[in-house]
């Protein structure tokens, strides 16, 4: 009980002592919820995204047979299908029909798509908001398409996607198959690729190897194949921006260093009384523990709390700019909010551990203050 | 009774700027008595009694506080004999700004993790003795010279230390605060402890509570007597 | 080398702690060669207030090795998805020669760290500072264990490739497989589950007698040691079975998962404090000697063994809970 109201005895001396020197305090937990800020964003963000990618992958077929020619991705004829069903274990084989449309003035790549049921005319289209804000030579809710033997086509819009699914509809066009064809150029009997669902996922690889025997100018992408790639991509992007910003990182731990060595007259003497008043050197250091434990836990709560309100409320504009791909398009989306211990974990041991160990020395050079320090004052 | 043998402090030692601020020095000190250490500036006062207090080890030597030598002592053991058995009164009182009376004179008391009800009363208590209850919530910055002492003092006796240590106590005082201060000391040892006071103010060692007087100079004894 | 953000905090703090526990043993060196309390000279006080640091230090050193502990193995659960082969953090450790080492060294600075902080509180303690050479030796061994686990930890990240194939929990924690985990699993699940009460009960009773009588620490400590390695043996054999409801699942590491909500790591945590704090109780009793600890180790002793009894009931009690409410059988089958 001594332990706990001495602890209580310290943290309320520590609170009051932030306080008598906010100012000077407050630029070390601007900066540091700042750095917290960038990382959690990070964190979240690409944690978010990879769910949203899990999720969607989750419905894709477990399967995706390409043809290619000189190791580039061609045109898959739709018989091919007839031979993969013969297959044994293979569910269905669906020929899938999608490319991209350059559209020469938004400057803008779009992503075109016929899905498996189309309940429209065959000049009628689906697209998502991004398509809306940026296609350029709209008129009405007509947009003009240049097909592939350059005939102006004007298609109408009838259907947009909801915003729920901006992350991965924006840029995408849905249309009827024989506009798809005279748009994109793909000839009648073959497809952009066949997508496969097996009956018994643990088969998939034997299936995928009796398909390329069978189809030896193919390539097979398995959804797991997939998910791998992703997992691996999305780490590494954010492992990567991560180690860029080390230099500011380190930056930081400078300042949180020099700001710990560089103690006022007005601490120094603090120090000295409390030593001379009877504080030994472990209550100071149990002090500054307090105090970098509040500094933390502040910085940490500001940083967390920005970076979820800036990944999951405004669609993590910060990163626009450096997130906006080849498509040239930046989706105004809403990822699912999802944290977990893991991530604060993570951002505990890039962030309050290494302030804490750089702290420590300094931390430990004001406690060891000779208590006589205050006497030869006189 | 506290206890020196033989006492040294070298500051510095083996190095060029090696400075001995006390030389040899056997003394017996009684307690519940009011001993007065004199002697000009530099002659070692501060240094014997931080070295009294347990604030500084001596160079070499050995040190008594009743039967228990507390010469070696490492910091965390003396600074718990420190707060328990002594109470100090700075020459510039030290109190901390920003923070006020109350606040200041419980502060001694936090490393011993008493109840927050209790050290509040005591604190209260000494407050009422130092006739300062009307100013417990002031900030320390904003009250007078005598008022600051006697903070100071309450802020010494918070822990109930039995030897009371004052280091030029009437420095910034005039006569009258001194002579409030002298009644303060003669009151205390009534009440049982032991005062320790350095200073080269006459006014002090010619008092009538003084029981002893210890001369110091250029770090050793000169004169070890009963006052007058 | 997988580059993720928790993988990047593991080597960096790593690095940073490995920095500070290898400055730690500079300053334990000079420690070891000048110190003398009697002495009142400077170098002395010094060296007192180094001590100050070095504690410190080593008590960071423990939260971030318990932290990291915990992190590492969350962070070979969450990759273990690029490996092909690998369920959970069992196949990724698998992944080459240095993940399961690594882990191993991690648990053991961990342990040896939680040690040398009960020593130290009961150096603290004595007037003397009377186990101050011991404590320093064993310091510098911890630092050289705590260094190569860092090496051990960045090969194992660097030598990463995921396009390697491993084993999983059910190849690896399998009675048909060679090798130590393989013979954890071939021990018969009531004969370990007899085992391992009959331990705990020992580990209990030893536990009051020691409260009660201040005797038999030493033996308390023995039984706590044994304790400690079979909980693992048992863990594997049959413990986590029950967690996971089949017969032929084995794996220590699947029960950290969030869908068997990470009762692992409450497991583990139980059993790590028991096994540090029953393993120090006997430790101290080697320490006995100092007159300035005569009255300092025994209640030292009686706190750890408290704690330790505590934990290993907590333990027990996580253990049991499925074996008790859920539908699942596997003893007396």
């Amino acid at each position: 009980m001594r332990w706990l109201e001495r602890q209580r005895y310290l943290i309320d001396f520590t609170l009051s002592s932030l306080w008598r020197r906010k100012w000077k305090n407050l630029s070390l937990v601007l900066v540091y919820s700042l750095v917290i800020f960038f990382l959690s964003s990070v964190l979240f963000f690409t944690r978010a995204i990879r769910q949203e990618a899990g999720a969607i992958l989750a419905e894709a077929p477990e399967m995706i047979i390409q043809r290619t020619i000189a190791g580039r991705h061609s045109l898959i004829p739709e018989t091919y299908a007839d031979t993969i069903r013969e297959i044994r274990g293979v569910g269905s084989v669906k020929p899938r029909l999608w490319g991209y449309y350059f559209n020469m003035v938004s400057q803008a790549n779009y992503t075109i798509m016929v899905p498996e049921t189309f309940p429209h005319k065959e000049t009628e289209i689906v697209v998502g908001e991004g398509v809306l804000r940026t296609w350029g030579s709209v008129e009405g809710n007509r947009l003009y398409f240049s097909a592939y033997d350059r005939e102006a086509v004007l298609l109408t819009v009838v259907d947009s996607f909801d915003d729920q699914t901006a992350l991965v509809t924006s840029d995408m066009i849905l249309m009827a198959e024989p506009m798809f064809r005279k748009i994109c150029g793909v000839p009648e009997g073959f497809a952009t690729d066949l997508g496969v669902r097996v009956r018994n996922r643990r088969e998939s690889d034997t299936i995928a190897g009796k398909i390329i025997r069978a189809l030896p100018e193919t390539r097979v992408i398995t959804r797991a194949d997939i998910q791998r790639t992703y997992a691996a991509l999305f780490d590494w992007r954010s492992g990567y921006v991560i180690v860029l910003f080390s230099g500011a990182g380190l930056a930081f731990l400078i300042f949180a260093w020099d700001r710990a060595t560089g103690l006022s007259a007005g601490e120094k003497n603090e120090i000295g009384i409390l030593k001379g008043v009877g504080w030994e050197t472990g209550d100071i250091l149990a002090m500054k523990f307090w105090e970098g434990g509040v500094i933390s836990s502040i910085a940490f709560l500001l940083g967390v709390t920005g970076a979820y309100g800036h990944v999951f409320f405004s669609s993590g504009i910060l990163f626009e700019h450096a997130l906006k791909g080849w498509a040239g398009l930046y989706p105004h989306f809403r990822l699912i909010p999802s944290v977990n211990f893991y991530q604060l974990a993570t951002l505990f041991a890039l962030t309050v551990l290494p302030y804490t160990l750089i702290t420590l020395v300094p931390a430990w050079k004001t406690a060891i203050t000779d208590p006589d320090t205050v006497m030869r004052q006189g | 009774m506290i206890r020196l043998v033989n006492i040294a402090k070298i500051y510095n030692a083996g190095k060029p700027n090696a400075f001995t601020a006390l030389r040899g020095i056997d003394l017996t000190i009684p307690m519940q008595q009011i001993t007065a250490f004199r002697g000009p500036s530099g002659s070692g006062k501060t240094t014997l009694l931080a070295i009294i207090g347990c604030m500084a080890r001596p160079t070499s030597g050995r040190i008594w506080l009743g039967d228990r030598e507390t010469t070696s002592l490492p910091e965390r053991f003396a600074t718990a004999v420190r707060r328990e058995t002594f109470g100090f009164v700075f020459q510039n009182y030290n109190l901390i700004r920003g923070l006020s009376v109350m606040e200041n004179i419980m502060i001694p008391a936090y490393p011993a993790g008493m109840k927050y009800r209790t050290l509040k009363d005591r604190a209260g208590e000494l407050l009422m003795q130092m006739n300062m209850e009307d100013k417990a919530a002031n900030r320390v910055e904003h009250l007078s010279g005598g008022e600051q002492q006697r903070v100071a003092i309450a802020r010494a006796l918070i822990n109930d230390p039995e030897v009371i240590i004052a280091d030029e106590p009437t420095a910034h005082l005039d006569t009258d605060m001194a002579g409030a201060f002298l009644e303060i000391v003669s009151a205390l040892k009534a009440a049982g402890k032991t005062i320790l006071i350095a200073s080269h103010d006459p006014f002090v060692f010619g008092a009538s509570p003084v029981d002893r007087l210890v001369s110091l100079r250029d770090g050793r004894l000169t004169a070890e007597e009963a006052a007058a | 080398m997988i580059f993720s953000p928790a993988v990047i905090a593991l080597i960096t703090g790593s690095l940073l702690v490995g920095g500070f526990a290898l400055y730690a043993s500079a300053v334990g060196l000079r420690i070891l060669h000048h110190w003398d309390i009697r002495s009142g000279s400077e170098l002395q006080l010094a060296l007192e207030r180094k001590t100050y640091l070095i504690s410190t230090i080593f008590g960071c050193l423990l939260i971030f090795e318990l932290f990291s502990l915990f992190l590492f193995v969350h962070t070979a659960d969450n990759i273990h998805e690029q490996f092909i082969g690998a369920m959970c953090a069992a196949g990724s450790l698998n992944v080459n020669g240095y993940g399961y080492p690594t882990l191993i060294l991690k648990t053991t600075v961990f342990i040896l760290c939680g040690i040398w902080l009960v020593l130290n509180h009961t150096d603290n303690q004595g007037e003397d500072y009377p186990l101050i050479l011991k404590k320093y030796r064993f310091l510098l061994t911890i630092t050289a264990l705590l260094v190569l686990e860092l090496y051990f930890q960045f090969r194992y990240f660097r030598e990463m490739q995921p396009n390697l194939i491993t084993s999983c929990c059910g190849t690896i924690f399998n009675e048909d497989t060679a090798g130590l985990a393989g013979d954890a699993v071939a021990v018969p699940p009531t004969a370990a589950a007899v085992i391992f009460f009959t331990t705990v009960a020992l580990a209990l009773r030893m536990g009051l007698y020691f409260l009660t009588t201040g005797r038999a620490g030493t033996w308390f400590a023995w039984i706590n040691g044994w304790l400690f390695l079979f909980s693992f043996i048992a863990v594997v054999s049959f413990i986590s079975v029950y967690f996971y409801e089949l017969p032929t699942h084995h794996c220590p590491f699947c029960i950290l998962q969030p869908e068997y909500h990470a009762i692992g790591y409450f497991l583990y945590l139980f059993l790590f404090v028991g096994g540090i704090t029953g393993v120090s109780v006997g430790i101290l009793d080697r320490m006995k000697g100092p007159r300035s600890l005569a009255a300092v180790i025994p209640g030292v002793q009686k706190r750890l063994c408290i704690v330790s009894l505590t934990a290993s009931v907590l333990f027990t009690i996580i253990a049991l809970y499925p074996m008790i409410f859920s539908d699942f059988v596997l003893i007396g089958y």
